[in-house]
């Protein structure tokens, strides 16, 4: 645990930068209030009337969230593999093809139904 | 575990095996910690510093050339700037996170680093001590975690702020760091497999004889292509399309907030740059000829030669945006799905196929056959759906039926495309003679109102 000490040391440097630099920008600028200001930035038109909570997004971003958490875990298994291949060899090839083609149907499905199509 | 891996195990016993943890003395912890505080921050003012300029010159500009020599100072002065402007907080935003957000963006850009080897050992006040922060067992694995922490502190920048250019940058741009992190993190495998390890400098090591770019050459392509778009710089720098949604999830952001993304991003550009110089390019070591030197990979040296080698990657990324134009995001998505994530399995298991046949007898020559087999079942896939999916492009528009102008609609329909496009003036002679009166006048205002 100790090869973590360090990073714990840098987090708290970058964490304390991060926070004083926000601190010091609402302290050292001026204050001019103006209605405006404080509107949606949209080019100069009148912003649009936002529903609360921010509004919503496309469907099509929490499709890709969601293939990313596929892949995503199929790196997590691919990474231990990688790293003790020498050991393995053959039986660890034959494995992580059945594997990796496994997934690979997956993604086939999903690519023939337009789950990858932007438009 | 037929036992036939274990011919491998020269490869392995060429890197050297890393000293047992040492720990480091509490100051010089400090001290390592302050150094890669200070490398990023004037990484970060020097890179936007080279970048105005050598975008200038690409342009036929000369850049910032006022403040400082060569306007050197020109960024630390912007950054002054930055701190003296006010400070605002929109009507609509969601403050508490709003705040939070450059935060959660700036703090995982900073900590990535600290797995990244400057140089071999070195002696510092009678310390022997490694030119790393600290050394991981799992250091590549944390950088992808920050890197994917790095995605809150942008999705919640945009959705906090309460503006619609900001929630569509952050929600592209968080799809944008995803979709580009698979092909990132395959990348890595092409890495891992001959390397054996996770760990930069055990990482390292296995490069002394040959770099990694030689050894897994697709794998440094593609991570070359990712990790451009993971940092979301051109020609992948669709969140921050100035002609389609201002500057994406940073559009309401002010003063030192909207420094704190700033530095996040060169910083990100840094640590990418900086993980590709030490998985593909030998990390700190000397390269070819400089290598022959019996003392070039000793000392302190290797830290210049790591420089200039972060230098090199990094130059790649300014020339890149002086060169290229902005991808369509349907292309851009387009290329990290279905042609890196493809490419890069095929590759990995290419890879692990080859290193098997080099280290096995005859008898297990059959399995690279099965296993090319495979590849070429898979392959066929790819190529039946990419030609269906051109067929069926060949046979319908783009553009849906639904879609097409429609002559006879009181509301003005906009134009989808030239091709499904009917001639305008002929749209506005048809609506006049349906409503049998003239429009003349408004085009002839002056007249009207004379």
């Amino acid at each position: 645990m100790f090869s973590y000490v360090p990073i714990f040391a840098l987090f708290l440097l970058a964490g304390g930068f991060a926070v004083f630099s926000i601190i010091a920008g609402s302290l050292t600028g001026p204050k001019r209030y103006n209605r405006a200001k404080y509107d949606a930035y949209e080019c100069g038109i009148e912003p649009t009337p936002q529903p609360v909570g921010g509004g919503r997004f496309p469907v099509k971003y929490y499709l890709t969230a969601m293939l990313f958490i596929v892949f995503d875990i199929e790196i997590i298994f691919l990474y231990p593999w990688a790293v003790a291949y020498a050991d393995m060899g053959v039986f660890g090839l034959v494995e992580m093809v059945l594997f990796i083609v496994t997934v690979f149907i997956a993604y086939v499905y999903v690519w023939r139904r337009g789950g990858l199509e932007w438009d | 575990m037929t036992g036939l891996g274990y011919a491998m195990t020269p490869v392995l016993a060429a890197a050297p095996l890393s000293p047992p943890t040492h720990r480091d003395i509490w100051w010089l912890i400090i001290i390592k910690t302050l150094a890669i505080f200070a490398f990023l921050v004037l990484a970060t003012l020097f890179m936007i510093w080279a970048e105005r300029r050598v975008v200038a010159r690409m342009q036929q500009r000369i850049g910032p050339n006022r403040v400082g020599p060569f306007g050197l100072l020109q960024s630390l002065a912007d950054g002054l700037k930055l701190a003296l402007k006010e400070d605002i907080v929109p009507a609509m935003a969601d403050k508490a996170v709003y705040i939070l957000a450059p935060v959660i963006s700036a703090i995982p850009a900073f900590m990535a680093f600290a797995v990244i080897p400057f140089g071999p050992t070195v002696s510092i006040a009678g310390h022997h001590t490694n030119l790393q922060l600290t050394d991981l067992p799992v250091a590549v694995l944390f950088v992808l975690a920050m890197s994917s922490l790095g995605v809150y502190g942008i999705v919640l920048a945009g959705w906090s702020s309460g503006s619609p250019y900001p929630l569509l940058g952050g929600v592209r741009s968080a799809a944008q760091v995803v979709s580009y992190e698979i092909a990132m993190g395959l990348s890595f495998v092409g890495v891992f497999l001959y390397a054996g390890s996770l760990s930069t400098s055990q990482i390292v090591a296995a490069q002394a004889h040959r770099w990694g770019i030689l050894w897994a050459a697709i794998s440094f392509a593609v991570y070359a292509i990712a990790m451009v778009g993971e940092t979301n710089r051109a020609p992948f720098d669709l969140p921050e399309g100035e002609t389609e949604i201002v500057g994406g999830f940073h559009t309401e952001y002010t003063s030192l907030k909207f420094a704190l993304f700033y530095l996040a991003e060169y910083i990100n550009m840094v640590t990418v740059s900086a993980l590709m110089t030490t998985l593909f390019l030998g990390g700190w070591r000397a390269p070819w000829p400089i290598s022959l030197w019996s003392e070039a990979n000793v000392g302190w040296w290797p830290l210049l030669w790591f420089l200039i080698k972060l230098g090199i990657v990094l130059f790649v990324f300014i020339w890149l945006r002086g060169t290229l134009p902005r991808f369509r995001y349907d292309q851009f998505m387009q290329l990290g799905w279905k042609v890196l994530i493809p490419v890069n399995l095929l590759w990995i298991l290419a890879e692990a196929a080859i290193r098997v046949v080099n280290v096995s007898n005859w008898r297990t020559w059959v399995i690279p056959i099965v296993v090319l087999a495979a590849l070429l079942i898979l392959g066929s896939f790819i190529a039946d759906v990419v030609q269906r999916r051109s067929e069926e492009r060949m046979q319908m528009p783009r553009v849906g039926p639904a879609l097409v102008p429609n002559p006879d609609s009181p509301y003005p329909v906009p134009a989808l495309g030239p091709a499904t496009h009917p001639p305008l003036a002929a749209t506005v002679a048809a609506r006049e003679g349906a409503s049998g009166e003239s429009h003349s006048d408004v085009r002839t205002e002056g007249d009207g109102r004379a």
